[in-house]
């Protein structure tokens, strides 16, 4: 069980713009701070997938390779909440055997993801 | 209002096909800072962009009952049989695999089924949708 160095990745807004645009999600939650509010939530909110592909992007820098992700999976548990001045996502992962990497995906110290677990290709 | 309990088991009809550019897959990795190459694959997270076409289908369409401001995405998982290059022509397939409520909450369990242009499986995409009717 051999732990791979965390990463922080810094979140903006114009992140979240960036990936509404490119995945075709455009639901305002993600971008516009008065419809986040009017739901209930503290200020913008990223997309889940957003989070997810964070998870990937770490698994790839880690490996210093892409495509190596044969599955991915996880929980929505927690938004992560982006104010104006953004804010970041902390990632890390363990080998639990030789194709599994378990992750664990923070911010502000509280997990946003469950049970985040990528299976490499054989 | 819950969704009709007769959409479990349902497969909606495939997605029209996307196809995957060069310039789909630059975007998709730059919005989320993840290192791409032309001639790398596709990001693993990339499918949700067929994926999330076919879930919009399903929370479309009038007959399932589906409040689409009160959907959540709950859980998302991707089973790769290979990489997604740029070149793949690919087409969505989703069935609702599961359906449950619990407290005024229905929990829809979908499997998208993501083919290329010759039909073979690329990946499946599992995505949970939370449901909170009339919220």
């Amino acid at each position: 069980m051999t732990d791979l160095a965390p990463t922080t990745y810094a979140v903006t807004r114009a992140d979240l713009v960036a990936y509404a645009e490119a995945s075709g999600d455009p639901n305002p939650i993600h971008q516009d701070p008065d419809v986040a509010h009017s739901v209930g939530l503290p200020d913008v909110i990223a997309h889940g997938m957003f989070t997810l592909a964070l998870a990937a992007r770490y698994v790839d820098e880690q490996l210093g390779e892409p495509g190596r992700i044969a599955e991915l999976g996880a929980k929505f548990t927690k938004p992560v909440v982006v104010p104006e001045t953004g804010t970041e996502v902390q990632v890390e992962g363990t080998w639990r055997d030789d194709r599994t990497i378990a992750l664990r995906v923070t911010c502000g110290g509280e997990t946003v993801l469950g049970n985040p677990v990528a299976v490499l290709r054989g | 209002m819950a969704v009709d309990a007769s959409l479990a088991g349902r497969t909606f009809p495939p997605t029209a096909p996307y196809d995957v550019t060069e310039e789909a897959v630059t975007a998709f990795a730059a919005a989320t800072g993840t290192p791409y190459r032309t001639g790398d694959p596709a990001p693993a997270t990339f499918p949700i962009v067929v994926a999330f076409g076919a879930m919009q289908d399903l929370m479309g369409d009038p007959e399932v009952g589906i409040e689409l401001h009160h959907v959540v995405h709950g859980q998302q998982k991707f089973v790769h049989e290979r990489p997604i290059v740029v070149g793949d022509r690919l087409t969505a397939t989703l069935t609702v695999s599961g359906l449950r409520q619990i407290a005024g909450t229905d929990i829809i369990a979908t499997s998208s089924a993501i083919t290329d242009g010759d039909g073979s499986l690329v990946c499946t995409a599992e995505a949970t949708l939370l449901h909170k009717a009339g919220a």
